[in-house]
């Protein structure tokens, strides 16, 4: 700075550097163009800084992670942004939430596509949440400290769930309304049980359920209030913090899982940028920071963090690219695919046959055999069993190796071929000749309740998988095996409920044979 | 503290204060949960009433069954009376449609003969009668919170 400078030069000189000056304030550390200031950008940044300043190489390959945690967050967001603009025009009212989503479809600028890929980007979620659980599993990524960020999964993917339900319901056509009535009443069947016990004069538990969720004993304008309270403000809530600490935690376990002993393929060099040293603190290839000593088991002197590279910009690039798939993904898939919109709902008229959403095409299959069991104890049963995991197999030889070994590959591909003939044959059994009801017309329910293609099938499950644990010696075999049998059960439930019941719940090989009504 | 203090009452006046301040504390943040909790039952629903008219008893001569739409039930007479059952199928609400051999259930298949009793498909418990009575100006009244005896049949001059 020159002392005879005027001051008008130097204001003149100040706006001259408004871009420069501007660029290192915010950047601080400077241009990340050193492997310190690269760092910097990571550790400096609110936004970036939930990722580690270097990333390990395992991370980075596509054929472990195969990016289905980031497409979840990125379809998220896509949703999230997608949402507040469908919000400029929805009006959730009985009287005007199916004109404004009419409106939306066909008056609105843009209308359609961005209802469309709000539609898709959510339902996109629940396959891309699902398959990251998969990946989670079947890597043993839920051991080592990670137990209870799996049981947070758990929670993010019910979550996911609930809000994929309770959008459904907003426009208020005949799928709305008939979803919104069903679910009402998955809620009182507890009733079928308590009835079936004698005890529903003490606490009426299913009906207090059910009116604390219509506000009232309807599926009316209280109704859409809440289930819009929920879509917009109490599930979202609950999701960005239970995110936060899904990705809080994976910070703190050092990152994602790998192997124990990792082994960089010749391909792995295409992900790494070479080393920079120049700028940093020590003159040499030296790393003595503290974050690098806490984990290994000899300190790491005069070689980099083993098989790390920095995560800018190896990292963001990556991640960059999983967006821009991802958003293309959604907004093609969008433009030519619509999302439905029936009817005006008509509470006197039901939809023959009356679907639930596609992800829950499997429950309403199990919902057909008993209202309690498919719509609240199997489902129950189901994500008690999957958040206990990591508690019952604590095994914690293979992290971060798919299906862990040899014998785990054959342990899926047993119960992916026994799970698929034993749950077909059910379904075949129960379509061709019914059930206790059809047989016996005076059953008791409870009966029915206790025994059902449903309740067999996760009997089925668990006892095949203890087989498992007897005869590997393995806990994380019998896990391999339940957990694929789980899989495969969801895949077909729904696949059955989706593509072969028509009318009545009948049976259909397809929707050609549909009688007309 | 001394461990005489402790032999007399087993919990020392620190410890019984600490216990109480904190037990208050908790107690009234889960009373505070409650209320919060307890707001979404609504005092008043503003839904039409159970209680409503279907007509005067000449007009459901012995025979006839009608289906009144908007509030989900059959009414039906035979030389026993008139009776009333709900068109709510018992399993997840939606409604049913009458059969030549009872009542038939669209989204999860179940069935119902003419009494309203189960008969296939998964709904945990039979259609319910309802009571029906006779007002001062002759029309029936039907209340649909009050659950009659299957085989109730009512006869009205």
């Amino acid at each position: 700075m020159n002392v005879n400078q005027s001051g008008l030069d130097k204001f003149k000189e100040n706006i001259l550097s408004l871009g420069r000056s501007f660029t290192e304030s915010y950047l601080r550390s400077g241009k990340p163009t050193s492997d310190k200031s690269r760092t910097a950008a990571i550790v400096n940044n609110f936004f970036l800084h939930v990722q580690g300043a270097k990333t390990h190489i395992n991370t980075l390959r596509p054929t472990y992670t195969l990016g289905l945690g980031l497409i979840s967050l990125f379809l998220l967001i896509i949703t999230i942004v997608s949402g507040v603009l469908l919000m400029i025009y929805y009006n959730p009212s009985i009287e005007n939430a199916y004109n404004s989503v009419k409106d939306i479809n066909y008056v609105v600028f843009a209308g359609k596509l961005m209802r469309n890929i709000h539609k898709w980007g959510g339902e996109g979620m629940i396959i891309t949440v699902l398959l990251h659980m998969a990946r989670v599993f079947y890597t043993s990524s839920y051991k080592k400290g990670r137990e209870f960020n799996w049981i947070v999964g758990i929670m993010l993917l019910i979550l996911t769930f609930g809000i994929n339900l309770s959008g459904y319901m907003l426009p208020w056509d005949q799928l709305s309304y008939w979803a919104l009535l069903i679910v009402a009443n998955i809620i009182q069947s507890p009733k079928e049980l308590t009835d079936s016990l004698g005890i529903t004069g003490l606490f009426d538990i299913g009906a207090f359920s059910k009116e604390i969720f219509l506000g009232g004993l309807n599926a009316g304008k209280e109704a859409l209030t809440r289930v819009y309270l929920l879509h917009i403000m109490l599930l979202p809530l609950f999701l960005f913090i239970f995110l936060g600490v899904h990705f809080w935690r994976i910070r703190k376990d050092g990152g994602l899982t790998k192997p124990d002993i990792y082994e960089p393929k010749p391909w792995d060099s295409n992900l790494m940028s070479v080393p920079d040293k120049k700028g940093g603190i020590f003159p040499t290839n030296k790393t003595y920071g503290l974050m690098e000593l806490a984990h290994g088991r000899t300190p790491a002197v005069d070689k980099d963090v083993e098989n790390s590279v920095l995560s800018w910009p190896n990292l963001l690039v990556a991640e960059l690219a999983v967006f821009v798939a991802t958003l293309a993904g959604v907004v093609v898939y969008a433009f030519f695919i619509d999302a439905p919109l029936k009817e005006l709902a008509n509470p006197l008229i039901p939809e023959n046959p009356a679907k639930a959403p596609w992800y829950f095409l499997g429950l309403q299959e199990l919902l057909s055999y008993s209202a309690f069991m498919g719509g609240v104890g199997l489902p129950g049963i189901a994500l008690l069993g999957l958040a206990l995991i990591p508690y019952l197999d604590r095994e914690q030889d293979y992290v971060g190796t798919w299906f862990s070994n040899r014998q785990g590959k054959l342990v899926a591909l047993q119960a992916l071929v026994v799970g698929t003939i034993v749950n077909i044959g059910l379904l075949v059994f129960t379509v061709n000749f019914g059930w206790f009801r059809s047989w016996w017309p005076k059953v008791p329910q409870l009966l029915i309740t206790l025994i059902n293609p449903g309740n067999i099938w996760v009997g089925f499950m668990i006892v095949w998988s203890l087989w498992v644990i007897k005869k590997t010696g393995s806990t994380r075999m019998g896990a391999i095996a339940l957990f694929t049998m789980f899989v495969v059960s969801y895949v077909i439930f729904t696949m059955m409920g989706t593509l072969f019941r028509g009318p009545n719940w009948d049976f259909f090989w397809s929707t050609s044979q549909w009688p007309v009504h | 503290m001394s461990s005489e203090a402790q032999d007399k009452s087993g919990v020392s006046r620190r410890d019984f204060l600490n216990i109480a301040a904190f037990g208050a504390a908790i107690v009234s943040a889960l009373g505070m949960l409650a209320g919060m909790f307890r707001m979404f039952k609504a005092n008043v629903h503003y839904e039409e009433s159970l209680k409503f008219k279907i007509g005067k008893p000449e007009t459901f001569p012995s025979g006839m069954s009608r289906k009144i739409d908007d509030k989900n039930l059959f009414v039906l007479s035979d030389e026993g009376g008139i009776y009333a059952i709900t068109a709510i199928c018992q399993h997840l609400g939606c409604t049913v449609f009458a059969t030549e051999w009872g009542y038939q259930c669209p989204c999860h298949g179940s069935r119902y003969d003419k009494d309203g009793n189960v008969i296939g498909g998964p709904a945990p418990r039979a259609l319910p009668w309802y009571e029906i009575t006779q007002g001062a100006d002759g029309n029936l009244i039907v209340d649909a919170s009050k659950e009659v005896a299957k085989g109730t049949k009512y006869k009205f001059s």
